[in-house]
Protein backbone atom coordinates (compact mmCIF):
# COMPACT_ATOMS: atom_id res chain seq x y z
CA UNK A 1 0.00 0.00 0.00
CA UNK A 2 1.29 3.30 -1.05
CA UNK A 3 1.64 6.02 1.70
CA UNK A 4 -1.03 8.12 1.12
CA UNK A 5 -3.29 5.17 0.61
CA UNK A 6 -2.07 4.05 4.19
CA UNK A 7 -3.14 7.69 5.34
CA UNK A 8 -6.51 7.97 3.52
CA UNK A 9 -7.30 4.36 5.56
CA UNK A 10 -6.03 6.19 9.26
CA UNK A 11 -7.84 9.07 8.97
CA UNK A 12 -11.20 7.25 8.11
CA UNK A 13 -10.57 4.56 10.58
CA UNK A 14 -9.26 7.30 13.05
CA UNK A 15 -12.42 9.73 12.52
CA UNK A 16 -14.65 6.47 12.93
CA UNK A 17 -13.00 5.37 16.00
CA UNK A 18 -12.68 9.23 17.57
CA UNK A 19 -16.36 9.60 17.17
CA UNK A 20 -17.68 6.10 18.62
CA UNK A 21 -15.14 6.95 21.63
CA UNK A 22 -16.51 10.72 22.01
CA UNK A 23 -20.34 9.13 21.82
CA UNK A 24 -19.29 6.31 24.46
CA UNK A 25 -18.15 8.41 27.03
CA UNK A 26 -20.18 11.69 26.70
CA UNK A 27 -22.88 9.77 29.37
CA UNK A 28 -19.76 8.24 31.19
CA UNK A 29 -20.02 8.98 35.06
CA UNK A 30 -16.73 9.93 36.30
CA UNK A 31 -15.84 10.25 40.00
CA UNK A 32 -19.05 9.70 41.73
CA UNK A 33 -20.01 7.46 44.04
CA UNK A 34 -21.13 4.01 42.21
CA UNK A 35 -18.32 1.87 42.08
CA UNK A 36 -20.35 -1.66 42.14
CA UNK A 37 -17.01 -3.85 41.86
CA UNK A 38 -15.50 -1.88 44.80
CA UNK A 39 -18.34 -2.85 47.14
CA UNK A 40 -17.97 -6.25 46.77
CA UNK A 41 -14.33 -6.64 46.28
CA UNK A 42 -13.14 -4.63 49.51
CA UNK A 43 -15.34 -6.30 51.83
CA UNK A 44 -14.19 -9.54 50.47
CA UNK A 45 -10.27 -8.53 50.59
CA UNK A 46 -11.21 -7.42 54.31
CA UNK A 47 -12.89 -10.75 55.28
CA UNK A 48 -9.67 -12.47 54.03
CA UNK A 49 -7.26 -10.66 56.08
CA UNK A 50 -5.40 -8.96 52.90
CA UNK A 51 -5.52 -4.87 53.58
CA UNK A 52 -4.22 -4.47 50.17
CA UNK A 53 -7.24 -4.96 48.00
CA UNK A 54 -5.34 -4.96 44.62
CA UNK A 55 -3.52 -7.71 46.08
CA UNK A 56 -6.44 -9.89 47.35
CA UNK A 57 -7.72 -9.24 43.61
CA UNK A 58 -4.87 -10.11 41.79
CA UNK A 59 -3.81 -13.48 44.16
CA UNK A 60 -6.95 -14.72 45.61
CA UNK A 61 -10.45 -13.53 44.08
CA UNK A 62 -9.14 -13.19 40.52
CA UNK A 63 -6.35 -15.36 40.94
CA UNK A 64 -6.84 -17.61 37.47
CA UNK A 65 -6.23 -14.09 35.81
CA UNK A 66 -2.83 -13.78 37.10
CA UNK A 67 -2.15 -16.70 36.32
CA UNK A 68 -2.75 -16.12 32.47
CA UNK A 69 -0.85 -13.02 33.01
CA UNK A 70 1.93 -14.91 34.45
CA UNK A 71 1.68 -17.13 31.42
CA UNK A 72 2.00 -14.19 29.16
CA UNK A 73 4.98 -13.19 31.01
CA UNK A 74 7.11 -16.78 31.12
CA UNK A 75 5.66 -17.01 26.83
CA UNK A 76 7.44 -13.67 25.95
CA UNK A 77 10.28 -14.03 27.72
CA UNK A 78 10.59 -17.86 26.43
CA UNK A 79 9.84 -15.97 22.78
CA UNK A 80 12.32 -13.14 23.73
CA UNK A 81 15.38 -15.24 24.94
CA UNK A 82 15.27 -17.76 21.81
CA UNK A 83 14.60 -14.74 19.34
CA UNK A 84 17.93 -13.05 20.61
CA UNK A 85 20.03 -16.33 21.31
CA UNK A 86 23.35 -15.95 18.87
CA UNK A 87 22.84 -17.14 16.06
CA UNK A 88 24.59 -20.12 14.32
CA UNK A 89 27.40 -17.64 12.87
CA UNK A 90 27.33 -15.13 15.80
CA UNK A 91 29.71 -15.89 18.72
CA UNK A 92 29.90 -14.21 22.41
CA UNK A 93 32.90 -12.00 22.59
CA UNK A 94 33.98 -9.94 25.47
CA UNK A 95 35.39 -6.87 25.45
CA UNK A 96 38.63 -6.32 27.16
CA UNK A 97 38.22 -2.27 27.49
CA UNK A 98 34.84 -1.78 28.76
CA UNK A 99 35.22 2.83 29.12
CA UNK A 100 35.34 4.12 32.15
CA UNK A 101 32.77 4.72 35.11
CA UNK A 102 32.73 7.78 37.31
CA UNK A 103 34.18 7.22 40.83
CA UNK A 104 30.69 8.96 42.01
CA UNK A 105 28.36 6.71 39.51
CA UNK A 106 30.48 3.39 41.34
CA UNK A 107 29.97 4.41 44.70
CA UNK A 108 26.53 5.44 44.56
CA UNK A 109 25.70 1.99 42.53
CA UNK A 110 27.58 -0.09 45.32
CA UNK A 111 25.80 1.45 47.79
CA UNK A 112 22.71 1.53 46.45
CA UNK A 113 22.91 -2.19 44.72
CA UNK A 114 22.17 -3.61 48.60
CA UNK A 115 19.52 -1.04 49.45
CA UNK A 116 17.78 -1.86 46.21
CA UNK A 117 17.63 -5.06 46.54
CA UNK A 118 16.18 -5.35 50.40
CA UNK A 119 13.83 -2.57 48.88
CA UNK A 120 12.73 -4.95 46.19
CA UNK A 121 11.90 -8.00 48.93
CA UNK A 122 10.09 -6.25 51.16
CA UNK A 123 7.83 -4.65 48.32
CA UNK A 124 7.48 -8.41 47.44
CA UNK A 125 7.13 -9.94 50.81
CA UNK A 126 4.95 -6.92 52.13
CA UNK A 127 2.65 -6.79 49.01
CA UNK A 128 -0.28 -8.45 50.89
CA UNK A 129 -0.27 -5.82 53.52
CA UNK A 130 1.11 -2.22 52.11
CA UNK A 131 0.77 -0.88 48.41
CA UNK A 132 2.80 -3.05 46.22
CA UNK A 133 3.35 -6.93 45.32
CA UNK A 134 5.21 -9.14 43.18
CA UNK A 135 5.25 -7.72 40.11
CA UNK A 136 6.35 -4.07 41.16
CA UNK A 137 8.77 -5.56 43.80
CA UNK A 138 10.14 -8.17 41.03
CA UNK A 139 10.51 -5.05 38.73
CA UNK A 140 12.83 -3.15 41.35
CA UNK A 141 14.92 -6.72 42.34
CA UNK A 142 15.53 -7.23 38.53
CA UNK A 143 16.84 -3.22 38.18
CA UNK A 144 18.76 -3.58 41.30
CA UNK A 145 20.72 -6.37 40.28
CA UNK A 146 21.62 -4.79 37.26
CA UNK A 147 23.40 -1.66 39.07
CA UNK A 148 26.32 -3.97 38.68
CA UNK A 149 26.29 -3.25 35.19
CA UNK A 150 25.95 0.91 36.11
CA UNK A 151 28.66 0.96 38.51
CA UNK A 152 30.95 -2.36 38.19
CA UNK A 153 31.30 -3.92 34.38
CA UNK A 154 29.52 -5.99 32.09
CA UNK A 155 32.03 -8.85 33.30
CA UNK A 156 31.14 -8.48 37.08
CA UNK A 157 27.45 -8.78 36.00
CA UNK A 158 27.86 -12.01 33.71
CA UNK A 159 30.21 -13.65 36.69
CA UNK A 160 27.40 -12.62 39.65
CA UNK A 161 24.29 -13.16 37.01
CA UNK A 162 24.46 -16.62 36.15
CA UNK A 163 21.49 -16.49 33.21
CA UNK A 164 20.62 -20.03 33.54
CA UNK A 165 19.38 -19.92 37.49
CA UNK A 166 17.24 -17.23 36.26
CA UNK A 167 16.09 -19.54 33.56
CA UNK A 168 15.19 -22.23 35.90
CA UNK A 169 13.76 -19.75 39.04
CA UNK A 170 11.30 -18.32 36.56
CA UNK A 171 10.09 -21.63 34.84
CA UNK A 172 9.89 -23.08 38.86
CA UNK A 173 8.17 -20.06 40.13
CA UNK A 174 5.80 -20.22 37.35
CA UNK A 175 5.36 -23.95 37.86
CA UNK A 176 4.50 -23.29 41.76
CA UNK A 177 1.94 -20.80 41.24
CA UNK A 178 -0.08 -23.55 39.46
CA UNK A 179 1.07 -26.27 41.82
CA UNK A 180 -0.73 -23.55 44.63
CA UNK A 181 -3.95 -23.76 42.53
CA UNK A 182 -3.76 -27.46 42.11
CA UNK A 183 -3.28 -27.96 46.14
CA UNK A 184 -6.57 -25.23 45.97
CA UNK A 185 -7.86 -27.85 43.70
CA UNK A 186 -7.53 -31.14 45.71
CA UNK A 187 -8.31 -29.82 49.13
CA UNK A 188 -11.57 -27.67 48.73
CA UNK A 189 -12.15 -27.95 44.92
CA UNK A 190 -11.89 -25.26 43.60
CA UNK A 191 -8.64 -24.11 41.37
CA UNK A 192 -6.29 -21.88 43.30
CA UNK A 193 -8.62 -21.55 46.30
CA UNK A 194 -7.42 -20.30 49.93
CA UNK A 195 -5.88 -23.73 51.69
CA UNK A 196 -3.97 -21.95 54.29
CA UNK A 197 -5.14 -20.29 57.74
CA UNK A 198 -6.06 -16.59 57.39
CA UNK A 199 -4.36 -15.19 60.13
CA UNK A 200 -4.39 -11.69 62.18
CA UNK A 201 -5.25 -8.70 59.54
CA UNK A 202 -2.07 -6.88 59.31
CA UNK A 203 0.64 -10.17 60.39
CA UNK A 204 3.46 -10.78 57.36
CA UNK A 205 1.55 -14.76 57.37
CA UNK A 206 -1.72 -13.74 56.97
CA UNK A 207 -4.42 -13.74 53.97
CA UNK A 208 -3.55 -17.25 53.31
CA UNK A 209 -2.10 -18.48 49.61
CA UNK A 210 -1.98 -14.56 48.98
CA UNK A 211 1.27 -14.44 50.49
CA UNK A 212 2.76 -17.26 49.00
CA UNK A 213 1.29 -16.45 45.12
CA UNK A 214 2.62 -13.05 45.47
CA UNK A 215 6.01 -14.35 46.42
CA UNK A 216 5.87 -16.50 43.72
CA UNK A 217 4.95 -13.85 41.61
CA UNK A 218 8.04 -11.92 42.75
CA UNK A 219 10.69 -14.40 41.67
CA UNK A 220 8.86 -15.45 38.60
CA UNK A 221 8.91 -11.01 37.66
CA UNK A 222 12.63 -11.03 38.80
CA UNK A 223 13.79 -14.00 36.88
CA UNK A 224 11.76 -12.84 33.77
CA UNK A 225 13.18 -9.45 33.85
CA UNK A 226 16.91 -10.41 34.54
CA UNK A 227 16.71 -12.96 31.40
CA UNK A 228 14.83 -10.44 29.07
CA UNK A 229 17.75 -7.91 30.01
CA UNK A 230 20.63 -9.81 29.98
CA UNK A 231 19.29 -11.27 26.43
CA UNK A 232 19.18 -7.24 25.10
CA UNK A 233 22.68 -6.70 26.66
CA UNK A 234 24.67 -9.63 25.60
CA UNK A 235 23.20 -8.61 21.69
CA UNK A 236 24.47 -4.92 22.12
CA UNK A 237 27.60 -5.45 24.01
CA UNK A 238 28.89 -9.21 23.01
CA UNK A 239 27.44 -11.03 20.34
CA UNK A 240 29.53 -10.77 17.52
CA UNK A 241 29.71 -11.89 14.08
CA UNK A 242 32.00 -14.33 13.17
CA UNK A 243 33.57 -14.92 9.37
CA UNK B 1 -14.02 18.24 33.18
CA UNK B 2 -15.82 14.94 33.83
CA UNK B 3 -15.40 13.88 29.54
CA UNK B 4 -11.18 15.09 29.91
CA UNK B 5 -10.04 12.12 31.15
CA UNK B 6 -12.04 9.51 28.63
CA UNK B 7 -10.57 11.73 26.00
CA UNK B 8 -7.20 11.51 27.04
CA UNK B 9 -7.54 7.83 26.90
CA UNK B 10 -9.17 8.03 23.44
CA UNK B 11 -6.42 10.71 22.01
CA UNK B 12 -3.51 8.45 23.71
CA UNK B 13 -4.48 5.15 21.26
CA UNK B 14 -4.99 7.33 17.97
CA UNK B 15 -2.05 9.37 18.49
CA UNK B 16 -0.20 5.79 19.42
CA UNK B 17 -2.01 4.76 15.95
CA UNK B 18 -0.78 7.75 13.78
CA UNK B 19 2.67 7.10 15.16
CA UNK B 20 2.49 3.72 13.95
CA UNK B 21 1.49 4.68 10.55
CA UNK B 22 3.99 7.81 10.28
CA UNK B 23 6.80 5.49 11.46
CA UNK B 24 9.71 4.83 9.05
CA UNK B 25 11.81 2.98 12.26
CA UNK B 26 10.32 -0.12 13.80
CA UNK B 27 11.74 0.76 17.48
CA UNK B 28 9.45 3.93 16.48
CA UNK B 29 6.41 1.49 15.55
CA UNK B 30 7.01 -0.48 18.68
CA UNK B 31 7.56 2.65 20.98
CA UNK B 32 4.30 3.76 19.24
CA UNK B 33 2.20 0.89 20.10
CA UNK B 34 3.18 1.33 23.79
CA UNK B 35 1.89 4.83 23.82
CA UNK B 36 -1.39 3.48 22.24
CA UNK B 37 -1.87 0.75 25.08
CA UNK B 38 -1.32 3.12 27.80
CA UNK B 39 -4.64 4.77 26.73
CA UNK B 40 -6.50 2.21 28.29
CA UNK B 41 -4.39 2.61 31.64
CA UNK B 42 -5.75 5.76 31.37
CA UNK B 43 -9.44 4.74 30.75
CA UNK B 44 -9.49 2.38 33.09
CA UNK B 45 -8.43 4.46 36.25
CA UNK B 46 -10.72 6.97 35.24
CA UNK B 47 -13.63 4.52 35.79
CA UNK B 48 -12.78 3.47 39.23
CA UNK B 49 -11.87 7.14 40.42
CA UNK B 50 -13.89 8.55 43.40
CA UNK B 51 -13.34 12.52 44.32
CA UNK B 52 -12.06 12.53 47.70
CA UNK B 53 -11.22 8.79 48.00
CA UNK B 54 -7.76 7.38 48.60
CA UNK B 55 -5.64 4.40 47.44
CA UNK B 56 -7.43 0.64 48.00
CA UNK B 57 -5.51 0.15 51.10
CA UNK B 58 -7.01 -0.85 54.63
CA UNK B 59 -6.13 1.61 57.16
CA UNK B 60 -6.68 5.19 54.30
CA UNK B 61 -9.59 6.95 55.66
CA UNK B 62 -12.46 7.51 54.32
CA UNK B 63 -14.19 5.71 50.62
CA UNK B 64 -11.06 3.94 48.35
CA UNK B 65 -11.33 3.97 44.66
CA UNK B 66 -12.55 1.25 42.59
CA UNK B 67 -9.07 -1.39 43.19
CA UNK B 68 -10.99 -4.03 40.77
CA UNK B 69 -9.82 -1.41 37.62
CA UNK B 70 -6.51 -1.02 39.04
CA UNK B 71 -5.58 -4.71 39.44
CA UNK B 72 -6.71 -4.75 35.76
CA UNK B 73 -4.28 -2.13 34.93
CA UNK B 74 -1.80 -3.88 36.96
CA UNK B 75 -2.31 -6.88 34.34
CA UNK B 76 -2.68 -4.18 31.62
CA UNK B 77 1.29 -2.85 32.64
CA UNK B 78 2.85 -6.02 32.62
CA UNK B 79 1.41 -7.56 29.46
CA UNK B 80 2.45 -4.41 27.50
CA UNK B 81 6.13 -4.56 28.78
CA UNK B 82 6.61 -8.60 28.22
CA UNK B 83 5.18 -8.07 24.75
CA UNK B 84 6.95 -4.68 24.10
CA UNK B 85 10.29 -6.74 24.93
CA UNK B 86 9.04 -9.26 22.34
CA UNK B 87 8.56 -7.03 19.47
CA UNK B 88 11.76 -5.41 20.69
CA UNK B 89 13.28 -8.75 20.31
CA UNK B 90 11.70 -9.12 17.05
CA UNK B 91 12.86 -5.97 15.65
CA UNK B 92 16.84 -6.82 16.50
CA UNK B 93 16.30 -10.09 14.27
CA UNK B 94 14.94 -8.26 11.26
CA UNK B 95 17.67 -6.00 11.25
CA UNK B 96 20.31 -8.77 11.59
CA UNK B 97 18.55 -10.15 9.01
CA UNK B 98 17.27 -7.32 6.34
CA UNK B 99 19.93 -4.73 7.58
CA UNK B 100 17.12 -2.35 8.16
CA UNK B 101 14.50 -1.09 10.28
CA UNK B 102 12.41 0.89 7.61
CA UNK B 103 9.34 -0.93 7.30
CA UNK B 104 8.86 0.66 3.78
CA UNK B 105 12.03 -1.52 2.92
CA UNK B 106 10.82 -4.51 4.44
CA UNK B 107 7.29 -4.97 2.31
CA UNK B 108 9.05 -7.27 0.01
CA UNK B 109 9.09 -11.56 0.67
CA UNK B 110 12.61 -13.03 0.81
CA UNK B 111 13.27 -16.86 0.05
Amino acid sequence: MSRSARWIVFWLGAGGVGTLIVLAVLKLPFGGLVHPYRELSVPAAIGRSSPNIVSSVNFDQRALDTLGEETILLGSVVGAAALLRPSKNEREQLDRDEGRVLEATKLLGYLLLPVTLIVGADVVTHGHLTPGGGFQGGVVLATGVHLLYVAGSYRMLRRLRPTKWYQLAEAVAAGAFVVLGLVGLLLTGAFLANVLPLGVLGDLFSSGTVFFLNVAVGAAVTSGVVVLLAGFLAQALSVREVR
Amino acid sequence: MTLLPYLVAGWLLLIGCFGVVRSRDLIHTVVCVAVAQSGTYVLLLSLGFQYGASAPVQGAPGPVVDPVVQALTLTDIVVSATVTALLLALVIQIAKRQGTVDPDELDELRG
